[in-house]
């Protein structure tokens, strides 16, 4: 399975390389990577039917338990199947798609990771590696929608998608750690085995729904599905109809076992996914564009999806797993189908076309048949998986009231399906149809467009003729909600029955629907309190302006604001606990008279500094100081401190002189006294509690001092006798590496925001200009740009 | 070394000038003598580059800016980054030799006239820090000592603009 993975990583260095020689057949290339998938789903099928589990693991920071773990288990193998068959179907439709068009090795690239991420998700074992590649998924579909990246509007769709899925996926993550934590182990499988219980996992499951939700567009975050529509078609069909919005459903059907434990979790999944899927319908009939009637489509299908496993019956993950299958195949179908149809005529707006059935009849067929799937028409997989799921809604406990959700559902699913295919291909009359028209003479694309889209076709129609086929592996996947399912067989007739009148209802009352879609275009929208997408552009003002605020309060500029509150959180923090140190006032002892001395002095020096008027008056002081301290090193027997502090102290007063040209010859007076007695209350505590500080600390000592062992085994260990520098160079020599990369860091950053101040009116080529001038050149500023001395 | 374009400029002091140039190479000398004694007696890398640093102020102070590039030969950026990466280089080679970051092996030359010579690998290391202490104090002498401006005294305020 890491084989699995490392191939797409390949894969996608392999388009990137490739891709300005091969154009848009670049695709052909990436395909390998979803074959891959589907290949090795396939050849792992027989086990997985058997109940053998695949398992791999190997670690990744043992020293945080953190492992990856694969596990392949039905439910995993189905998410496999869908990710790389609906994958080289994609793929090999993006090679005609994307015929001419520029960064196809880039597109390939992105979309190569992202199926070895959507892969990773739905393998891995391991609750922390799932939110890693979950998370992998909502980057390279941020990179995938905002691919038209010089177009404002789909740059804002991209962060729409991002900033929900992510907040959802730490809120899951938050619910993951807690779960673990619960658990004792982060293996999905161990805990789906043994539920853990309490009041924080229930809380953190309701953490990971929220992660879930977002994902896979439910009610309230479904707004940013629609937006993502902005990416190319290929991607809208691979993405968010098949694949990663499936995550979210993905992630409902493993904890199921879980969900149904905990009482209240299971009537919030099913209420919002049932929810989703009349909001989602609802929204889809009022669209004009066919790419927005299918997204809010897929909405309207997830949430279906989210409630059928909700219900957390075996019988319902075999449905959920049937619908997963027949979902994937006709929303992938529509949507390729949508992009020849922009393709061909250079609109997706319903209101323009027509006549569309008689110009591209192939493409007419297939979607028909993709439409009638999606529909729920036998004998197609659509009728097979969605009785199926009529059938387990029927079988709980508030069957009548689920029902009654499901048929409203289905019929507004009814409605803006007949709208689609009307939309796209029907014939429309002067008063439905807009200004300029487009249709009756469009051209039929190569086969190499149709090719996909008929390979995904075939399967909906043989899985639906001869449903059987699919009963074993449905099965499978059922067992990751029930272990003891046996002896299930999908059919295509199981006699009258309520699913069967609950589908026929559908169809009459959606045909209704239909047939009055002019009145339904006249009600009213969606109340705007439910409109999460103002919601979501107001908030994100919203952070931009407190943002602002805080930053403007943080970071005002003024100097000594930032020291006096670096040096008042260094005094407060430590102060609380020093207070309740005692002072160790009888074992100090008296040191030499010299110390003293040089005292009084430094004190002396420091009281001309606060009081002198002239900058550089107040600099030669500080050098002072600092030479006296030099001299109190001396006498307590510290060469190397003393040698170093000299030597800085002169450095650094030779370069305050630099800097002192450029400014004023004075300090400019306070203006206010009550400015200046802060100034020297923060003063005075820092200077109180530095003192107490030592004295409590020099006292506080319980342990042998590192320094006993540092001497002795400077010379043995360091091969030095100056114990300093082998502390330096040795024995905490990362430290020093750390040290001067900061300072060098640091340097760099100044020096250039010091020339760059300096030079503003040269270009930027000539900002190594000091190197080259002579000091007599004149100053910089007066030359003018083009003179290069 | 002895480059001086600046003898034609300005009120040069030759007290300062010939001062430094008396002190100039003595000074370097102490700053090599303490990076190499550094590890037996008080001295070392930081130090050593601190030395030589103050070298290049007083030659700053004798002849500009003009005079410290002169008399480094080399980009001061050019001194950091060949510090930088000896340093780090020095912390890694035993990683790959199988031991632990920066460890260091005791060496012992033979060399012809001089009799032995002991020594650490943590000289390079310590090499590598004077390079990056040397390389700041002229990067700043460079950047800030440059005092064309300060003298046309094209005051702060046009600066700033």
């Amino acid at each position: 399975m890491t084989a699995l993975l490392l191939f797409h990583v390949a894969v996608a260095a392999a388009a990137l390389a490739a891709g300005p020689r091969l154009g848009s057949r670049v695709f052909y290339v990436a395909a390998a990577a979803p074959a891959a998938t589907l290949a090795w789903a396939l050849a792992q099928t027989g086990g997985v039917i058997d109940g053998t589990a695949t398992t791999q693991s190997w670690a990744w920071v043992p020293e945080l338990g953190l492992t990856i773990d694969f596990r392949l288990d039905g439910l995993g193998l189905v998410m496999a199947l869908l990710i790389g068959g609906v994958g080289v179907a994609v793929f090999a439709y993006s090679a005609a798609y994307f015929h001419g068009k520029a960064r196809t090795g880039y597109l390939a690239a992105v979309l190569t990771l992202f199926a070895g991420a959507m892969v990773g998700l739905v393998l891995t074992d391991n609750l922390l590696a799932l939110y890693g590649f979950w998370e992998l998924t909502s980057v390279t579909s941020y990179l995938l929608i905002a691919f038209d990246d010089k177009n404002g509007s789909a740059r804002a769709a991209a962060l729409h998608a991002i900033l929900v899925t992510s907040a959802g996926g730490l809120a899951m993550l938050a619910g993951f750690v807690i779960l673990g934590q619960a658990a004792g182990t982060f293996s999905l499988s161990a805990i789906v085995a043994e539920p853990p219980t309490g009041t924080a996992v229930t809380v953190a499951l309701l953490l990971v729904l929220v992660g879930a939700f977002t994902k896979s567009a439910q009610a309230p975050f479904h707004a940013w599905l629609p937006g993502a529509m902005a990416a190319p078609t290929p991607i809208s069909a691979y993405l968010h109809s098949a694949t990663m919005v499936k995550a979210g459903v993905y992630l409902i059907a493993r904890f199921a076992p879980v969900l149904a434990v905990v009482g209240p979790w299971q009537p919030l999944v099913i209420g919002v996914g049932l929810t989703t899927m009349v909001l989602g319908g609802y929204r889809a009939l009022r669209q004009t564009d066919l790419k927005l009637v299918l997204a809010y489509g897929t909405v309207a299908q997830l949430g279906l999806l989210t409630a059928v496993f909700g219900l957390g019956t075996g019988e319902a993950a075999i449905a959920g797993a049937a619908l997963l299958l027949a979902h994937g195949a006709f929303k992938a179908t529509l949507f390729l189908v949508v992009g020849i149809v922009d393709h061909q005529t250079g609109t997706r707006d319903l209101r323009r076309i027509t006549g569309l059935h008689r110009t591209l009849r192939p493409v007419f067929v297939l979607a028909a048949i993709g439409t009638a799937s999606m529909i729920g028409l036998p004998p197609l997989f659509g009728f097979v998986a969605k009785e199926e799921a009529l059938g387990a809604f029927l079988d709980h406990s508030w069957g009548g009231a689920l029902g009654g959700a499901v048929l409203v559902g289905s019929i507004l699913t009814v409605a803006y399906s007949l709208r689609f295919l009307w939309g796209a291909f029907g014939d429309k009359s002067m008063r439905e149809l807009g200004n300029d028209p487009v249709g009756p003479d469009a051209v039929g694309p190569t086969w190499t467009w149709i090719a996909p889209i008929a390979a995904l076709t075939a399967f909906t129609v043989i899985a639906g003729l001869v449903p059987d086929l699919l009963s074993a592996l449905v099965l499978a996947a059922g067992r990751a909600a029930d272990p003891a399912l046996d002896g299930f067989h999908l059919a295509l007739w199981h006699g009258v029955n309520t699913a069967l009148l609950l589908s026929l209802a559908s169809f009459a009352g959606g045909a209704i629907v239909f047939h009055y879609r002019r009145t339904v275009r006249r009600l009213p929208a969606v109340t705007p309190s439910l409109d999460t997408a103002h919601l979501y552009r107001r908030g994100l003002s919203l952070l931009n302006v407190v943002a602002d605020q805080v930053t403007g309060l943080a970071q005002n500029g003024s100097l000594p604001v930032y020291l006096g509150v670096i040096l008042l959180t260094a005094v407060a923090l430590p102060a609380v606990w020093l207070v309740q140190a005692p002072v160790p006032w009888s074992e100090l002892e008296s040191g030499p008279a010299l110390l003293i001395v040089v005292a009084v002095g430094i004190a002396a020096l420091a009281i001309a500094l606060v009081r002198a008027t002239r900058r550089i008056t107040a600099v030669i002081l500080l050098g002072g100081v600092g030479y006296l301290v030099a001299v109190l090193f001396v006498i307590q027997g510290a060469p190397d401190l003393a040698l170093t502090q000299l030597l800085v102290e002169t450095l650094g007063v030779t370069m305050f002189v630099l800097v002192l040209r450029h400014l004023p010859e004075r300090f400019e007076a306070l203006p206010l006294r009550s400015g200046r007695l802060l100034r020297a209350a923060v003063a005075a505590a820092v200077g109180v509690f530095m003192t107490l500080f030592t004295l409590v600390a020099t006292g506080a000592r319980v342990a042998e001092p590192v320094s006993t062992e540092q001497v002795a085994r400077a010379l043995s260990d360091g091969g030095g006798r100056n114990v300093v520098n082998v502390i330096l160079v040795d024995i905490r020599g990362l430290d020093t590496l750390g040290e001067i990369t900061v300072i060098a860091v640091a340097a760099l950053g100044v020096l250039t925001l010091v020339r760059a101040r300096r030079e503003p009116e040269e270009p930027a080529a000539e900002v190594e200009g000091p190197l080259v001038h002579g000091p007599d050149a004149g100053a910089p500023t007066t030359e003018s740009p083009g003179v290069n001395p | 070394m002895s480059a001086t374009p600046r003898d034609d400029a300005r009120d040069r002091s030759v007290i300062l000038s010939v001062g430094v140039d008396a002190v100039f190479h003595t000074i370097v000398l102490f700053s090599l003598f303490l990076l190499f004694a550094g590890h037996n007696a008080p001295g070392g890398g930081f130090v050593g580059g601190l030395v030589a640093g103050t070298a290049l102020v007083l030659r700053w102070a004798d002849d500009g800016v003009a005079g410290v590039l002169a008399t480094l030969r080399v980009d001061p950026t050019t001194l950091l980054g060949a510090g930088m990466a000896l340093a780090a280089v020095t912390g890694v080679v035993p990683l790959l030799l199988g031991s632990s970051l920066l460890e260091s092996g005791l060496l012992e030359i033979d060399a012809p006239a001089l009799g032995k010579i002991k020594t650490t690998s943590a000289l390079p290391f310590d090499i590598g820090v004077f390079l990056v202490v040397l390389g700041i104090v002229s990067m700043i002498l460079r950047t800030l000592g440059d005092d064309t401006d300060a003298i046309t005294d094209a005051a702060p305020d046009e600066v700033d603009r």
